[in-house]
């Protein structure tokens, strides 16, 4: 007897599926690529009864069509890696609609256990449910659960191992929902033929592959045509034969029929006793009271506004104190190792590559958190649907949909995001247009990796108010990413609108464990980029700003010029300058500054001669019309392997063109006393940096979720509109003098 | 007892869905989520720029288009 138990987690969104997966892994979940949509496969273990059962939780879906990839993913997992247990977990408070997925479940014959959850909501309700007639009418076991607390989480548990146990023996109860006379006949002729030709039957049961040919399932009749052209084509003909019969009797399709009684079955089982209604339903529930004042035509937008400001405001305020002291502690570090190290090329690694450019990613980290906890409020609790719902009509109008909203807030409509769930979040989105639209527009969001770079330079030139600024530049990501979008709808993308049926779930109190699990991946992914990508990335770009170095020649030449400045100076004040003594005389500081204006000359020599100093000079006579010197052309370049390395290359550019700068002075303020930067020059970088190309790994998976022709179009797309946004900043900028 | 389009129905009016003429995509969208005939369904209001509509429908909330509701007709007292 095998010890392992595979189970698929499955169900309606919003049933309360993440939350029983949490509640039954715990922290012994493997998150499979990237959070914030769970089209990947989640993973997750538990001990129960001495057997290991591995529990998958498969995307949340309403139906098992081939309608979204989503679905798709759901039922290519059910039908080929054939779990032990399919464990479908049914929202009590709306059993009808979740039963519609488990009717489903039913027709592929899947060993399923149903845990109804939320049955204190129910109750709340006035809804009452006979588990055990339910359960006796669907031929399978019904466990009634509470996600949120885990009640009912080891009966749950007890009946998986026995149903895995004998799913070999019992075969699962066969379907009995009937469709009506003309939809039942054909499937029985469908049935026929599936099962003398063997057709498809290692993949799906002959009763179901019937059902989905009469639904006009694309994906089946294309793995059919596949296997047999001969036998699909004979399939097809009788489905095209009930079609035109029931198109002209009933006037739809026998696809419309198939769901009509599917409901029709649900409402036999549920009228048979199973749900006794204590008090009126239509009572108005506590959510859609709040939704009468958030979804109110006056206060709605209004409060979304508040909402979304507010995410920022606490999350830059609250933030301030924590970065101060992993800042403090990077800058306390530096000094340790300046102060402790021998001089020479490791310790200039050490400090410039690694403590540098590892520190200035890191301190952002609380941040982040704070920012990834603030979305998880949202979407936990249920407003990120009605932000959808209010906004799809200003979607609808650039050729997306409401649904966009999502992708663009993950990748950063609300800073902070990453694109690179977002881009993945694109794949709930049904139209492949409205897709590649938002999949192109999504990385023009304020991520958090450009927040660091964009809280800089905010905080360098606007420190005045910072949080109303923060709050301009994420609008203006929204309207640059929605006219991109609209630009590419009617060009390279044009099409019709998809659909926009959607559910607003009710509003629901967050659980803290979910809030922490949610920010924990999130911020662990982000601390996971910045101690290996960004790291290795430092390093690089640190080798690449120190070698080959300056020239011997022009070296002698720096040595030249301080012997003369030396030469000039009177034996008592060049000992003065010699002995390092801490207090100097005036003439002493002032032979001292002239000598440091030689020291940073050379600095800036050495990194101008270096690899990186030479690609920035090249670039200069090009980006000087949008005012970046070659140090922003480095840092540039260093951004497109990952945002937040601006901000070290910048920090390494600097720390190494002046030397001896006080250690404490923060980048910010070294920027903003350099004369090569001001105002507008800080809104020119801060629009190429926010709409130039997407980052290493978001092209990745742009190219995964569409092809590399697409990854390599928003790279270049990207860096022309967002250098020709700049140039315009720049120009218009300077001539009317507002630097 | 007549019978209209949803989308004309007005706020807190309630009915019984008579027919679901979309096919395709949205069809299929739209009966997954329980709009078939016989359900009833309530409207419980309007997105702030008049569309979508929300719907109270078997004891959930759901959202779609005005020109989407085009292809419902409800059944109203």
């Amino acid at each position: 007897m095998n010890t392992q138990i595979t189970m698929a987690l499955a169900g309606n969104p919003n049933a309360g599926k993440t939350t029983l997966f949490n509640t039954l892994t715990g922290a012994r979940q493997h998150v499979g690529n990237y959070p914030g949509i769970t089209v990947d496969h989640k993973e997750g273990r538990t001990r129960f009864n001495s057997r290991e059962i591995i529990i998958t939780d498969l995307p949340g879906t309403y139906s098992m069509t081939a309608y979204s990839a989503e679905e798709l993913v759901a039922r290519d997992y059910l039908v080929k890696q054939k779990p032990d247990v399919v464990v479908n977990i049914v929202d009590a408070s709306n059993l009808e609609r979740n039963l519609y997925l488990t009717c489903q479940f039913l027709e592929l014959g899947v060993p399923l256990v149903i845990a109804l959850n939320m049955m204190d909501v129910a109750q709340d309700r006035g809804i009452d449910i006979k588990v055990d007639k339910l359960s006796q009418l669907l031929g399978v076991p019904v466990v009634p659960i509470i996600a949120r607390s885990g009640k009912g989480k080891d009966e749950l548990l007890e009946t998986v191992i026995a149903v895995a146990e004998n799913s070999g023996q019992s075969q699962a109860t066969s379907c009995t929902i009937t469709y009506g006379e003309d939809i039942d006949q054909s499937r029985q002729e469908l049935v026929e033929i599936i099962e003398n030709n063997k057709f498809l039957t290692n993949t799906y049961p002959a009763g179901y592959a019937a059902i989905k040919y009469l639904e006009n399932d694309d994906q089946i009749l294309e793995v059919g045509r596949a296997a047999h052209t001969q036998i699909a084509a004979q399939l097809e003909a009788i489905v095209e034969k009930v079609s035109k019969h029931t198109l002209k009797t009933l006037e739809v399709y026998p696809e419309a029929i198939i769901a009509d009684h599917r409901y029709g079955y649900i409402k036999s089982i549920v009228r048979q006793g199973v749900i006794t209604q204590k008090f009126d339903s239509d009572r108005l529930y506590l959510s859609d009271k709040i939704d009468k004042v958030l979804t109110n035509r006056l206060i709605g937008p209004l409060a979304m506004l508040g909402v979304i400001f507010g995410l920022y405001h606490i999350t830059f305020s609250w933030s301030e104190i924590p970065v101060g002291w992993l800042e403090n502690g990077f800058a306390w570090l530096g000094d340790l190792v300046e102060k402790h190290m021998a001089d020479g090329l490791l310790k200039s690694m050490v400090i410039s590559g690694v403590i540098d450019g590892v520190g200035g990613v890191l301190g952002f980290v609380p941040l982040i958190m704070l920012m990834f906890f603030g979305i998880a409020v949202l979407e936990d609790s249920g407003y990120l649907a009605r932000i959808a719902y209010m906004m799809d009509r200003i979607f609808r109008i650039f050729g997306l949909h409401g649904s966009s909203v999502m992708p663009f807030i993950v990748s950063g409509g609300i800073a902070g995001g990453c694109a690179v769930p977002g881009v993945m979040a694109t794949r709930t989105l049904r139209s492949p247009k409205e897709r590649m639209a938002t999949l192109l527009t999504a990385p023009f969001m304020n991520c958090g990796a450009k927040i660091p770079v964009l809280a800089l330079l905010i905080g360098a030139f606007f420190s005045e108010n910072e949080a109303m600024y923060m709050f301009i530049f994420t609008l203006l990501a929204w309207v640059v990413a929605l006219l991109a979008a609209k630009l590419l709808r009617s060009t390279v993308l044009r099409g019709e609108p998809t659909p926009f049926v959607m559910e607003l779930p009710p509003y629901r109190f967050p659980t803290l464990r979910g809030l922490l699990i949610h920010t924990w991946e999130r911020t662990w992914q982000y601390i996971k980029k910045a101690g290996t990508v960004i790291l290795g990335i430092s390093i690089l770009l640190w080798a690449l700003m120190t070698f080959p170095g300056v020239p011997d020649q022009e070296t002698a030449g720096f040595e030249v010029k301080r012997q003369a400045i030396m030469n000039t100076a009177t034996p008592e004040v060049a000992a003065e300058i010699e002995s390092d003594a801490p207090e100097l005389s005036e003439n002493a500081l002032a032979l001292k500054s002239e000598l440091l204006s030689i020291d940073n000359a050379e600095s800036e020599a050495a990194l101008r001669h270096s690899f990186a100093g030479r690609i920035g000079t090249t670039l200069e006579p090009i980006s000087e019309a949008a005012g970046f010197d070659w140090r922003t052309n480095i840092a540039l370049v260093g951004g497109f392997a990952a945002k937040e390395v601006i901000v070290s290359t910048l920090g390494t550019a600097y720390s190494m063109g002046e030397v001896d700068v006080e250690e404490s002075r923060s980048l910010g303020q070294r920027l903003q006393n350099d004369p090569g930067w001001n105002k507008v020059s800080a809104v020119a970088a801060l629009v190429f940096i926010m709409f130039y190309a997407p980052c290493f790994v978001t092209v990745v998976c742009i190219a995964r979720e569409s092809n590399w022709k697409w990854a390599a179009f928003s790279m270049g797309f990207n860096t022309v509109f967002a250098f020709s946004l700049a140039t315009i900043v720049y120009q218009l900028g300077t001539f009317l003098n507002l630097g | 007892m007549t019978t209209i389009p949803l989308r004309q129905m007005q706020k807190g009016q309630s009915g019984s869905i008579k027919a679901v003429k979309a096919t395709g995509e949205l069809g299929r969208r739209i009966r997954e989520m329980g709009l078939v005939p016989g359900t009833q369904v309530t409207i419980c209001g309007k997105a702030p720029l008049r569309d979508p509509v929300a719907l109270r429908v078997l004891n959930t909330t759901l959202t779609l288009r005005n020109s989407e509701a085009d292809h419902i007709q409800v059944e109203v007292q």
